[in-house]
């Protein structure tokens, strides 16, 4: 492993747990991404994995402990500077319903930008405008063809939302790339395909890539599996101390 | 794209649910400022046109019943009074000016009111201001009518045209004077009171028009009805329905309101319009009050279907909020992403209601006038009226904030995790 220097996201000591909600529900001892790593996240439902996702990205904050993104602390942040920091850094795909229905997939693709100056930026020393950037993304991601970009986002095939959501992730080049079960509303090979489609656009972008998945299968490729019962204590407590029940 | 424009887009996709929402305000907004322009309207007229006659006397009835017939047409006489007891009291040394009037008879539904000179003279409204004439002279002899302006309008009256009068206030009049046919030589400047409406002939026409009527009738027994009138009308030589008077002082209105209630003669009634017309509010208050806070539900009603409209669409934004969040936009953002839905639904339903009751009251003047009797003109809102639609639109603010604070809540409970 790196040097905690060089790292490009760093846990210490992070405990997290719901308000009204006896326990943690993580506790992470220590935990550091290297740049340009794809990390592969796994745990049943309930472990806790959109938790982990939302106190990287910075929506969530933890009880105790802290995070550390490209040597920015996250809990010496207020809320503001998070979601600015949020959008300049982070690309993000969802599971579902990535998409407002109501924009074209070009604006759904150009969203970021509203919210970050240093992505507007970066699009526009790489194609000359945010458009003309949401069109080369959307042109290698084979979304571009007047037909597809015309239609209204709700017409578009899941594959084909999932796909112009990767674009919104990767315009304007944020570091992190955060996808939370982008496959699961996919067929097996399609699945295959969209996480090939995946890495090719990290690699040229040089992103970091957290990817959390339930389904096992998927992990080969990735260069670490994280299997978050292993590294979440609060797990390992529960089920040691279920061992002494039994 | 700011958030203002993603509000409008967000807007735009629920563009029916939002447009029933701005319906139902626009309505419920019309209702309670058309209630609220009606009775300002309403007390601004009758006050106008009675703020320059000091007294008013008729036979013995209530003073609003008085009131409501000597000035503005409604309702009729229960009796005359004798043109003796006019002239002995219209000579009293406290009295400057004096104004009889006959009535009861209508030309196409306008009210023809029996008068003299004085009334041309002496009549005045909305404080000081006095009748002018816009086209012609004052009548001077009994064959002779003066048109009130909207009269004269509605009618398609020149000078010098005939005019024919039917016995009786409305349209459908049983009898007509066909025999007696008037020559208009005069038209009325617009006063925005009953004048307007009214057609005026001297009392020497007013009475000959019966009188002549009698002699020409020889088979009068045919109709009972007919020989009815007739006995009531003209037991008397001359009679006048009320009179109005402008005294030298004001401060002696009181004392000579008195003695007039104790006339000798036969049993009159004085009374000071301006009292009269309080007593008048009194009695419609109630009903004034009840229109106002049904107005008001109404309003709250429309208020509540934007929240209900709103409120559906809950789930469906929870989902665009995560989305939202994930690409950077602050809890604040997405809060005000609802308030500014329910502040725009809210003032569109008011602007609209707003637009739709002055065009009512505008393209409505001549039926509201009809049916009512009342001359609405179309101003701009009172303070008072601007205060009541921004309490409406704080309160679609108030109402807005239900669903904003909740979202907001989402926004920080929900993370990224994109709730299905």
């Amino acid at each position: 492993m790196q040097a905690s220097t060089s790292a490009i996201i760093t846990f210490e000591k992070l405990r997290f747990g719901w308000p009204r909600q006896q326990g943690f529900l993580l506790d992470i001892e220590h935990f550091q991404v290297v740049p340009g790593e794809r990390v592969f996240f796994r745990g049943p439902s309930g472990s806790g994995k959109s938790s982990l996702l939302s106190l990287i990205a910075g929506v969530l904050v933890p009880q105790s402990g802290s995070i550390s993104i490209l040597g920015n602390s996250l809990s010496e942040m207020n809320s503001a500077t998070r979601d600015r920091f949020r959008a300049d850094h982070f690309g993000i795909i969802f599971q579902q319903f990535n998409l407002i229905p109501y924009l074209s997939v070009e604006e759904n693709v150009t969203l970021p930008c509203q919210f970050s100056a240093l992505r507007t930026r970066r699009a526009t020393t790489r194609s000359g405008d945010i458009k003309q950037e949401a069109l080369r993304l959307l042109n290698h991601l084979d979304m571009a063809d007047a037909d597809t970009i015309q239609k209204p986002v709700n017409e578009l095939s899941v594959g084909q939302q999932q796909r112009v959501a990767v674009a919104r992730a990767l315009i304007g080049s944020p570091e992190i790339l955060i996808a939370d079960e982008p496959t699961s509303s996919m067929d097996a090979d399609r699945r295959q395909a969209f996480i090939d489609l995946l890495f090719r656009e990290c690699h040229e972008s040089k992103s970091t890539l957290l990817f959390v998945s339930h389904d096992n299968s998927l992990q080969g490729s990735f260069d670490r599996g994280v299997e978050l019962d292993e590294l979440n204590r609060t797990v390992i407590d529960n089920s040691s101390r279920l061992k002494e029940v039994f | 794209m700011s958030i203002a424009s993603l509000a409008l887009k967000s807007f735009r996709n629920r563009k029916f649910a939002t447009g029933l929402a701005i319906i139902s305000i626009t309505l419920s907004v019309t209702l309670l400022m058309g209630v609220e322009i009606l009775r300002d309207q309403a007390k601004a007229s009758f006050t106008n046109t009675v703020s320059g006659i000091d007294l008013i006397v008729g036979a013995r009835s209530s003073p609003t019943h008085l009131l409501l017939y000597s000035v503005f047409g409604i309702g009729n006489p229960t009796r005359n009074i004798d043109w003796s007891s006019y002239k002995e009291i219209s000579q009293h040394p406290q009295v400057n000016w004096s104004i009889p009037i006959s009535m009861g008879d209508s030309h196409a539904g306008f009210r023809v009111l029996g008068t003299d000179n004085n009334y041309f003279k002496y009549y005045r409204y909305a404080r000081d201001r006095r009748l002018s004439l816009r086209l012609g002279d004052w009548f001077e002899h009994a064959d002779e009518v003066v048109l009130g302006a909207e009269a004269a309008v509605k009618l398609g009256y020149r000078l010098g045209d005939e005019v024919i009068v039917a016995h009786g206030a409305g349209n459908e009049s049983f009898i007509t004077h066909d025999d007696k046919p008037f020559h208009v030589v005069g038209i009325l400047d617009k006063t925005g009171t009953p004048v307007d409406r009214t057609v005026l002939v001297s009392l020497g026409g007013f009475d000959g028009m019966h009188d002549d009527w009698v002699s020409a009738e020889g088979d009068q027994a045919h109709d009972p009805l007919l020989g009815k009138h007739i006995d009531e009308n003209h037991a008397l030589d001359r009679n006048i329905s009320a009179f109005m008077l402008g005294l030298k002082s004001r401060a002696a209105a009181i004392g000579m309101q008195r003695s007039i209630n104790q006339f000798d003669h036969e049993p009159l009634s004085a009374i000071l319009p301006g009292v009269a017309l309080l007593e008048l509010w009194e009695i419609v208050s109630l009903v004034e009050n009840t229109l106002f806070v049904i107005s008001v539900f109404v309003v709250i009603v429309g208020l509540f279907s934007m929240l209900i409209i709103l409120m559906a669409s809950m789930n469906e934004r929870r989902r665009e909020m995560a989305i939202l969040r994930s690409v950077g936009a602050r809890p604040v953002h997405v809060f005000s992403l609802i308030i500014s839905e329910a502040v725009f639904i809210t003032l569109a339903g008011i602007l609209l209601g707003g637009a739709l009751v002055s065009a009512i009251m505008l393209f409505g003047q001549n039926w509201i006038a009809q049916q009512l009797g009342l001359f609405v003109t179309l101003n701009w809102f009172t303070s008072n009226q601007l205060v009541i639609l921004s309490l409406v639109a704080l309160l679609g603010f108030l109402i807005g904030l239900i669903p904003g604070i909740r979202i907001y809540r989402y926004s920080l409970i929900d993370g990224m995790t994109v709730r299905v």
